[in-house]
């Protein structure tokens, strides 16, 4: 019996079909109720999940035996530069996506999740330096982590910065996207760069979230917070990817008025 | 090969011309260590210590306010469209862009250091892992200023946003590049590893930038 | 030297600053033939040109070249002329020369075209609005491209500036060379088909 096999037409149907069902969502009517139902869904796990992190975090867990309560504000601080990294990945991913597919959802995502991921970006370095003074007696002493986040963040203000320059749309889109993946293959060099600058200047960091000296009990509300900081992330996509939308929709309408595309006639 | 050589050629000409940047990127790149000295005060051993890190920041801001005119007047004269129609690899055109950049700022901000660097009191011996390492590392100024200048090509005034954009993604090359000048300086064995790995930053940055510059000039064509 | 290239495009649809701007446009273009291309300000010729000569990928439709490779088929000649103004205009013709791949007798015929020969080692910034122009349309005598695709070519230019690019176009067609011409302005050519630009 002949093994059932995949023709080239069978293959081109399906990345059709697969092509199309994903450029459903690229219409507002489509996405406008997924978007909607997502943003509530995040919204109130993001309160549940902050709710039992910050219960955990703040009253529920042990102190450090050297920081004492001062550890609490790596539940705050912690999440905060995980997402920082993630939404630069986020970004990168869907611009990559954008540019190889041009599909108008993945720009807008890259686009709206650059401020939400510079906002993340500076609360780790707001948290930090709060966390900082304590262990270092200065607000800010160059440590290898913060220091890279720093110029994260203003890889973000580039990356904006860029967005709001450029008039055309689409033109932004494809410029940004580029900047955004070349700012992505970076960030390692970046990092590797700032921690061997560190160690040549430096004792090594005080701010560890990783490795064996953290307590077991420590990662319940840690992990809780980063669930927290993930939806609100998903809740405030959706919420500035509608926005967005609508602020083109609003555009187009008013450009359709004196917008009648030519055509050529024999003379 | 003609045509890369013609763009090359052409591109250093005009850097040096009248209204070019070369000239004016060597003099902001004196002006800033001439700022930079008085804001010091004329303590000579603090000079001579903070020489090499004073003299690569300088350069770095230097670069950077030359790299707006390596795509904005083609793309405003309209040259860009011909180097299109006439490159089959943009690509291409984009390392002879940067080549050109660094051989006529890149070189000339290496060739004031020794003058600039006697201002600044440094030691004889300090000199040379300084040069070496502004060697090694400004052509990857040059390439990833040129991508910088390729993806703002089409606006008006891109020189501030330029140098957001850039000065990130300078970070290494100031940290090896300075870290190597520091340690050839005091002897250290932490010279070739800084060296090496400035050399690295500048190589990721040409098989990078050329790709990411062609496309984003595709992107600003019209 | 003669051409035999054809240029055709079918049915483009092409966007700008996402809108379209032109829909549905085809024209065939055979060697020795010119068409000049009318249409109010905004109707799209500048980026039917350009869609035309493969700087601007059309969102729908196809732009095909018969008889040559599509890379070296054409030559754009948009308004603005750029040349360098701190290169003299031999410099400027030169670096066209060699972006072209043509033979240096290009540039003594395109000097001799709009009587350039007096002012070879001024520099481009010096020359007048009607030389600047005259320089600016010599690079499509340099490029030794079968199909020419310019944008107003004569707009400000007084009637001896507009004879020696009349002449130039009556040679390219000569030799089998064609040409689309976005213009405004009357422009006195043989057997010239006119297309016009209209919102639909």
């Amino acid at each position: 019996m002949p093994a059932p096999q995949l023709s080239a037409s069978t293959l081109t149907d399906m990345a059709n079909t697969l092509s199309k069902s994903i450029y459903a969502y690229a219409n507002p009517a489509v996405f406008e109720p997924v978007a909607e139902r997502i943003f509530r869904l995040a919204f109130i796990a993001a309160l549940v999940f902050a709710g039992f992190g910050l219960y955990f975090g703040l009253l529920n867990s042990p102190a450090d035996y050297q920081q004492g309560d001062t550890v609490r504000i790596m539940y705050v601080h912690v999440p905060a530069a995980w997402m920082a990294l993630f939404c630069y990945s986020a970004m990168a991913a869907s611009s990559a996506a954008g540019f190889i597919w041009k599909h108008p959802l993945a720009d807008v995502a890259a686009k709206e999740t650059a401020p939400i991921g510079a906002a993340f970006t500076f609360l780790a370095l707001f948290t930090g330096s709060i966390w900082g003074k304590p262990m270092w007696g200065a607000w800010w002493a160059w440590d290898a982590r913060l220091t890279s986040v720093l110029i994260l963040f203003f890889l973000y203000l580039g990356y904006m910065a860029l967005w709001r320059a450029v008039a055309d749309k689409t033109r932004a889109a494809r410029l940004a996207a580029i900047l955004a993946i070349v700012g992505f293959v970076n960030v390692p060099i970046i990092k590797f760069s700032v921690d061997w600058w560190n160690s040549l200047h430096q004792p090594a960091s005080v701010l560890r979230a990783d490795g064996p000296t953290i307590h077991p009990a420590m990662l319940t509300p840690l992990f809780l917070m980063i669930g927290a900081y993930m939806c609100a992330y998903i809740a405030m996509l959706m919420a500035s990817m509608r926005n967005e939308l609508a602020a083109r929709r609003i555009a187009r309408l008013e450009a359709e008025d004196h917008a009648k595309p030519a055509n050529l006639v024999e003379t | 090969m003609t045509q890369f050589l013609a763009l090359i050629r052409r591109d250093v000409a005009l850097a040096f011309r009248a209204d070019g940047g070369a000239l004016q990127a060597a003099s902001f790149f004196a002006l800033i260590i001439i700022l930079f000295a008085l804001a010091i005060g004329p303590d000579l051993k603090l000079m001579s210590a903070i020489a090499a890190p004073v003299l690569w920041t300088g350069g770095l801001l230097a670069t950077q306010i030359s790299l707006e005119q390596i795509y904005r007047p083609d793309k405003e004269d309209g040259s860009l469209d011909m180097l299109v129609e006439t490159n089959g690899a943009l690509a291409g055109v984009a390392v002879a862009k940067a080549l050109a950049h660094w051989l006529s700022t890149g070189l000339l901000l290496i060739a004031a250091t020794p003058l600039l660097a006697f201002l600044l009191n440094i030691e004889l011996t300090a000199l040379g892992p300084l040069m070496l390492a502004l060697l090694v590392g400004t052509p990857g100024l040059s390439l990833i200023g040129s991508f910088a200048s390729a993806l703002t090509a089409s606006l008006p005034r891109a020189g501030l946003l330029i140098a957001i954009i850039v000065s990130p993604l300078y970070a290494p090359f100031l940290i090896f590049g300075a870290g190597a000048a520091a340690a050839g300086a005091a002897g250290d064995a932490q010279f070739l590893p800084n060296l090496m790995l400035l050399g690295a930053a500048s190589l990721f940055a040409a098989a990078v930038s050329p790709l990411a510059s062609a496309a984003a000039l595709r992107f600003n064509l019209d | 030297m003669a051409f035999s290239v054809t240029l055709s495009a079918d049915s483009l649809d092409l966007d700008r600053g996402g809108r379209r701007i032109v829909a549905g446009a085809s024209l065939r273009l055979g060697p020795g033939e010119a068409i000049l291309l009318r249409g109010p300000n905004g109707a799209g010729k500048t980026t039917l040109l350009r869609a035309l000569a493969g700087l601007l990928a059309p969102a729908a439709g196809t732009v095909e070249v018969e008889g040559a490779s599509q890379e070296t088929a054409c030559a754009f000649c948009g308004v603005k002329n750029v040349s360098k103004a701190s290169l003299t205009v031999d410099e400027n013709m030169r670096f066209w020369s060699a972006l072209y791949r043509t033979a240096p007798e290009r540039i003594d015929f395109a000097r001799k075209t709009f009587a350039l020969e007096p002012f070879s080692s001024r520099r481009a910034g010096e020359l007048s609005t009607g030389y600047a122009r005259r320089l600016g349309l010599a690079r499509l005598a340099i490029s030794a491209r079968p199909i020419w695709l310019i944008d107003e070519p004569v707009a400000g230019l007084d009637a001896p500036s507009a004879q020696m690019f009349e002449a130039l176009i009556a040679n390219h067609r000569a030799q089998g060379g064609a040409a689309v011409i976005a213009t405004h302005d009357p422009v006195d050519a043989p057997n010239v088909k006119t297309m016009e630009m209209r919102a639909s």
